[in-house]
């Protein structure tokens, strides 16, 4: 690669790679993001290349290994180019299939298509399946189409423009106007406006500043930040070089989690094509601006996605956090003023410059602009990865996109914003999601987890599962957290287990208070937000739980028992045969009984009682029904 | 160093820049608790219990005293309903490590605390972290440390160190707050330091 010394040098070379793609020339892309490797995409991806190489097509016919293209569910996805035909869930015996397929682009292969679930139809193109159809993917769209290991990649889709643009066109205070009126807030959690924090660096007086990227996504089921740095890793550098020249920095961060091992190589291997092409380094693009980027791996502690603490981490001490009555913008790594902001922020910034912020503010809603990716999960038929314009509601989301909630359960809540987010009840689905809007329900837009739940989840259960995820997690330097959550961990424990008493409500909400107003850092101060929203939207249940005994979710293993109906039970032998205590009783045309005694509530006579006679039930907060005298047991119908 | 000029519980006061609200307190003879504070030590911030409410114009919060540099004109109230009852709160959170430490107590006594409210915890230490801190800032020594993280946070002293230098020093010890750490040191030092384990394995 030849270092690039001026603006138009970027162009030459962009023209070259782009003169030298053959547009008609079949392209393969297949996902080979995290998720669809765990489906099996190496071995798709392994048999494509000994394929067109079977068939003599390497002429004809490449592969592009691409980033996740978002609809994991669905996931190994093929995308053909250029007629863009769209095969989900694919494995190595359709490969052939697939490679024979795309030079002869009329043979279309019915059974990997999308069906829609309503109409029965088969649909060909992604763009109109309806999880792609209904989303705005401006900053994750590329990931389909582009090989995360290729710069020339990048650099073919206008990659690096807005650097290019930046460096030899705009002031720094340029650059930090059109932040600015772009409005883009942080994407990771708090939602502060980027241009404000910049604008705050830029204007210490320090001469050493830095830029920090945050990638240390821990929240339960969310996973946005990492397929945006496995699948376009150049685009996040492209806005922390964009920032840093904003700002006046010459030193960047990229903190990322060290169980993202495909995101570490991405970013390093970008980082290194970006140096030998010259868009990082010394005098990037003879403009006279020097800029170098690190990559540090993170342990493995929740907590260090917090802002200070992961400063503190990158000094190399222990992760905790610290005071920010300064804030870090004026003195944060090193005591330095730093930038610190997530993935997805960083990867919104190209857009701004590129199409200006008059264009971004056209996109969301009056206090949120822009797009976000939401990790769409839990009981929801599409579960991926998924970006729409803020201010779309949760019911578009859900039912739209997600497709809804399947096996046909009802909907009960949704839970955004990560482990310190709160449930959104459903008189709610009608809410526009923005940052004010999803904090005023009593939930936060948080990085952008989104977890779906249906009618069998116990909202009390939820809490309890998500306060003992955050127990974990603290880092046990202040005390409202540490030895708040571990309190309030045991107090909703006890209840899932049907040992609540009088009075718990009240000291939850008592340990609540002190942790939101004591605690040092926003893991604590929002730790009580599971709890605190499922009391507000789901109080009945916590009562059922602690004066009634019963989970009206029948979710809670302490909290039911399993029984036979006698009237329904065929004495098929079935539980019998499976119970793994063999706490059934019963022979044939002998109605079977469940010994209470030896019964684990393992709920596997439930699982495997066929549908036809449905004859286990679970029973919470009320009496088991006396058992079938002996001499009526026998089944003479 | 420049004057600053704060009200703290409607006296003015006169405080350093770069000092905190606690230490324009403290020099004023306004008493705030505190329990992981140290005068020869960076202040900590872990224990919470010198929260107070500080603000300006018509905007207050809740803020930790001994970490809040002091500003120009900041109005701060050292007591109030939520205050108290935060401090409460946690002291109760305290008591279900150390139910019988005396300097709990007495505060205890204070804010109305009960020490029955939580269930209790085996252990006794309530990591506020001034042997550690202590050791390392004052001392220099390093010889006990925090292991783990969060609710499996442990004091542990380094055998190759504390073997060396413990025995001369010892000044941690009236720090604790809750006597565990004489326990922790006697039970290492049995376990420990016993001049079995402390043979060199190469001289053997």
């Amino acid at each position: 690669m030849t270092r690039l010394t001026t603006p138009q040098e970027l162009e030459k070379i962009r023209k070259d790679i782009i003169s030298k793609r053959n547009p008609d020339k079949h392209c393969i892309t297949l996902c080979c993001g995290s998720a669809c490797i765990a489906s099996g995409s190496e071995e798709v991806g392994a048999g494509i290349e000994v394929e067109i190489e079977n068939q003599g097509l390497i002429d004809e016919v490449e592969i592009r290994k691409t980033g996740c293209h978002g609809f994991c569910e669905r996931g190994p996805i093929i995308v053909n180019h250029p007629d863009k035909t769209s095969y989900l869930h694919i494995k190595p015996e359709d490969v052939s299939e697939i490679v024979s397929q795309a030079v002869n682009g009329k043979k279309i292969i019915d059974r990997l298509l999308y069906t829609d679930p309503e109409t029965d139809e088969k649909i060909i193109h992604e763009s109109e399946i309806p999880f792609y159809k209904h989303q705005k993917r401006l900053v994750f769209g590329s990931n389909g189409s582009i090989d995360p290991k290729s710069i020339n990649d990048y650099l073919a889709i206008n990659g690096y423009s807005a650097v290019s643009k930046v460096l030899s066109g705009m002031t720094p205070e340029d650059v930090l106007d059109e932040v600015k009126k772009s409005e883009l807030r942080g994407r990771g959690g708090g939602g502060f406006p980027a241009g404000i924090k910049w604008e705050g660096t830029r204007n210490a007086e320090e001469e050493i500043k830095y830029v920090i990227v945050n990638a240390d996504e821990g929240d339960p089921g969310a996973y946005m930040d990492r397929a945006l740095l496995e699948g376009n890793p150049h685009s996040v550098l492209e806005g922390l070089i964009i920032g840093a020249y904003a700002i006046g920095s010459h030193e960047g961060y990229i903190y990322v989690r060290q169980e993202y091992p495909l995101a570490v190589e991405n970013i390093n291997l970008a980082i290194r094509q970006a140096e030998e092409y010259g868009l990082l380094g010394k005098n990037i693009l003879g403009s006279g601006f020097d800029f170098f980027v690190k990559v540090h791996q993170g342990a493995g502690a929740f907590v260090c996605g917090e802002s200070t603490a992961l400063m503190t981490a990158l000094e190399g001490r222990v992760g905790e956090p610290r005071p920010k009555y300064v804030r870090s913008n004026i003195k944060g790594l090193w005591d330095k003023p730093s930038v610190l902001n997530n993935v997805e922020t960083w990867a919104n910034v190209p857009l701004i410059i590129n199409k200006g912020a008059d264009w971004y503010t056209q996109i969301g809603t009056e206090s949120s602009k822009g797009t976000k990716i939401f990790s769409l999960v839990g009981k929801i038929t599409n579960t991926g990865l998924v970006e729409v314009p803020m201010g779309m509601t949760l019911r578009d989301i859900i039912y739209k996109i997600g497709g809804g909630i399947p096996e046909g359960k009802k909907f009960k809540a949704v839970q955004t914003g990560g482990p310190s987010g709160g449930c959104i009840p459903g008189d709610q689905l009608d809410l526009p999601v923005g940052f004010d809007e999803l904090t005023q329900a009593g939930s936060m837009m948080g990085s952008g987890g989104m977890i779906v739940m249906d009618e069998d989840t116990c909202m009390v259960d939820v809490a309890r599962y998500f306060i003992n995820f955050l127990t974990d997690e603290s880092c046990g330097k202040c005390v409202p957290c540490r030895e708040g959550l571990r309190q309030m961990n045991k107090i909703l424990t006890n209840i899932t287990e049907g040992k609540g008493k009088e009075g718990d409500i009240e000291l939850l909400e008592v340990l609540s208070e002190t942790a939101a107003e004591a605690s040092l850092c926003a893991l604590g101060k929002s730790a009580p937000n599971p709890f605190m929203s499922t009391l507000q939207y789901f109080r009945d249940e916590y009562e059922a739980h602690i004066k009634d005994k019963k989970c009206p979710s029948l979710y809670c293993k302490e909290m039911i028992n399993y029984y036979i109906d006698p009237e329904k039970c065929n004495a098929c032998m079935i539980c019998f045969k499976k119970c793994p205590v063999n706490a059934i009783d019963g022979e044939k045309k002998k109605i079977h009984i469940i010994d209470q005694e030896k019964c684990t509530n393992c709920g596997t006579c439930f699982e495997v009682c066929p549908e036809r006679f449905d004859a286990v039930k679970k029973l919470s907060g009320e009496p088991l029904p006396s058992p079938v005298p002996e001499e009526e047991r026998m089944i003479t119908r | 160093m420049n004057e600053i000029l704060l009200q703290i519980d409607g006296k003015e006061i006169t405080a350093g820049e770069g000092q905190t609200v606690l230490e324009a307190a403290q020099g004023a003879g306004i008493s705030i608790p505190t329990l992981c504070h140290h005068e020869k030590l960076v202040p900590y911030g872990g224990c919470r219990l010198c929260i107070v409410e500080a603000g300006s114009g018509n905007s207050s919060k809740l803020v930790v005293s001994c970490v809040y540099p002091v500003e120009r004109n900041l109005v701060v109230k050292t007591h109030s309903e939520k205050i108290d009852r935060i401090r409460k709160t946690i002291l109760e959170l305290f008591l279900a490590h150390a139910p019988n430490s005396a300097e709990l107590q007495r505060m205890a006594q204070e804010y109305g605390a009960d020490k029955n409210r939580f269930e209790k915890e085996a252990s006794f230490c309530i990591h506020c972290g001034l042997c550690v801190r202590y050791c390392a800032e004052v001392k220099k020594l390093n010889a006990v440390g925090f292991i783990d993280r969060g609710i499996r946070k442990e004091i542990s002293f380094i055998p190759e160190i504390a073997s060396k230098e413990c025995h001369d020093c010892m000044e941690c010890f009236p720090l604790c707050p809750t006597s565990w750490l004489q326990a922790a040191f006697v039970l290492t030092e049995g376990l420990a330091f016993s001049a079995d384990s402390l043979q060199d394995p190469s001289k053997e």
